[in-house]
């Protein structure tokens, strides 16, 4: 029998939602670390059981949490990430010189491979990797050291790595997405990074067709087809069909291209999700009404999906990192909001229900499909 | 013995009741005593200082026998009743709502 697990981290705790197959009936544990700001939990992929939540607060910093009895007990990890040299600076929001403080981490990547190996991505923009279940991390300085770092500068969250993304076919090659910096791509396991962001431009930046500077939502891609990647970008929808060497713009008949999450259906590489809400400074969804827009085109060509979803007075965000899908037949499809509540598409979107309606503030979503 | 109260948060991260105690060598210093209590519960490390630089994190406040002592050196002498551990060293989340 199948099964299957959402880990939703939240501005007060984490929550741990769990069905069987059919998607229906969802049992709730949580909070976990109650109070503390949970960015991100998340599954290794070869060890369902094995679990890592990133706990964070302004009072008392950087907390790493660590399962393995899926999610039913936690321990402490290493909470020790220490900038590699002397950190120097990255650019404040008025273009000032800012000293690389760290402050969280934002996501955390496991490895496709080992259970005890994982990325961290951070803020300050940085990138961790443990090698012994989150023990200790070293930082992958190649990234936070590129020539262009000093002229980093934030986004309205913070200047985080907030998307990793491992290339399955190639565990060498990673992609990273930093706001507001853009996206950069290794080679060689994260030693050394070039920045992907050709084709991007955006409004804000002196040069708006500019190299780095620009502000990356959220990228995704099907594991089937690595080359292949989608993004949300501050305002527009890209894609890119060379691991990033490129980008073109597919947000075609999408009601508004401003938006923070973005996800592919697990089993068709050319149907993507994303929740597009009114302008950069509405973060709402355009008329009051919370629709996610399906395209199965690979792009350009997108359908609203309502079904089960707030149509009227409905004036929450879904943030970045706060939509997942799971690998069942019919995919289903998951995002939780900024008002609390988490949404399931047991059917690819056609229809939605509230798996859970009253949590704090959504951060994260991830979804773990267990045999 | 020198007795330390940690806020509701560090409680549920380290296990502990309100209060713990802490044994230290010689007149107990700030430094010191945060010293120990990393020592003697290492989730706590990093959690009241900055791991980086040692100094205390903004939004933590260090009180004693009525006093705030948030921006005494580190290596000043905690006053005698906490040394005595007739009183003890108070941690503090600063108020900042939410």
């Amino acid at each position: 029998m199948t099964a299957v697990r959402v880990l939703v981290g939240t501005q007060k705790g984490g929550f741990v939602l769990t069905s069987d197959g059919y998607r229906t009936e969802w049992d709730v544990s949580g909070p976990h670390f109650g109070g503390w700001e949970i960015y991100h939990m998340v599954g290794s992929a070869i060890d369902p059981m094995r679990l890592y939540a990133s706990q964070s607060s302004g009072w008392f910093g950087q907390v790493v949490q660590r399962s393995d009895d899926g999610g039913v007990s936690w321990q402490p990890a290493g909470s020790q990430f220490a900038y590699e040299g002397t950190p120097g600076t990255h650019q404040w929001y008025d273009g000032t010189p800012h000293p690389w403080e760290f402050a969280r981490v934002w996501h955390l990547e496991p490895s496709l491979t080992d259970p005890d190996m994982l990325f961290a991505g951070a803020e300050d923009a940085s990138l961790f990797k443990s090698t012994d279940g989150a023990a200790t991390w070293s930082e992958l300085a190649g990234l936070r050291t590129h020539d262009s770092g000093p002229n980093w500068q934030p986004g309205a969250g913070g200047m985080c790595v907030h998307t990793i993304l491992v290339d399955p076919t190639n565990t060498d090659r990673l992609h990273v997405a930093i706001s507001a910096a853009g996206v950069f791509r290794s080679d060689d396991g994260g030693e050394t990074w070039r920045p992907a962001n050709r084709g991007l431009r955006s409004e804000g930046i002196p040069d708006d067709d500019a190299e780095v500077g620009h502000c990356v939502h959220r990228i995704a891609r099907h594991p089937a087809r690595p080359d292949v990647l989608f993004m949300q970008k501050h305002w527009d929808v890209m894609r890119s069909d060379d691991s990033g060497d490129s980008w073109r713009e597919i947000s075609g008949d999408l009601p508004s291209d401003f938006g923070f999450p973005i996800a592919v259906h697990a089993h068709e590489p050319d149907t993507v999700f994303v929740v597009p809400i009114t302008s950069d400074s509405e973060h709402y969804p355009p008329e009051g009404k919370l629709r996610v827009y399906r395209s199965r085109t690979g792009g350009d060509e997108w359908e609203p999906l309502t079904g089960g979803l707030p149509q009227r007075d409905c004036y929450v965000n879904v943030l970045r990192d706060a939509m997942a899908t799971d690998s069942l037949d019919p995919c289903g499809i998951y995002f939780g909001t900024t008002g609390g509540q988490v949404y399931a598409s047991p059917d690819g979107g056609d229809s939605w229900d509230p798996i859970v309606r009253d949590l704090p503030r959504v951060l994260s979503v991830e979804v773990q499909t267990l045999q | 013995m020198i007795r330390i109260v940690l806020p509701q948060h560090l409680r549920t991260l380290a296990g502990t009741g309100r209060e713990v105690e802490l044994h230290v060598e010689g007149p107990p210093t700030q430094r010191l005593v945060l010293d120990a209590l990393e020592t003697a519960y290492p989730v706590l490390s990093g959690t009241l200082r900055d791991p980086a630089t040692q100094r205390r994190r903004p939004f933590i406040r260090f009180f004693a026998c009525e006093e705030d002592l948030s921006h005494e050196s580190p290596d000043a002498l905690l006053p005698e009743a906490v040394a005595a551990g007739n009183e003890p060293l108070y941690v503090v989340g600063a108020m900042a709502g939410g």
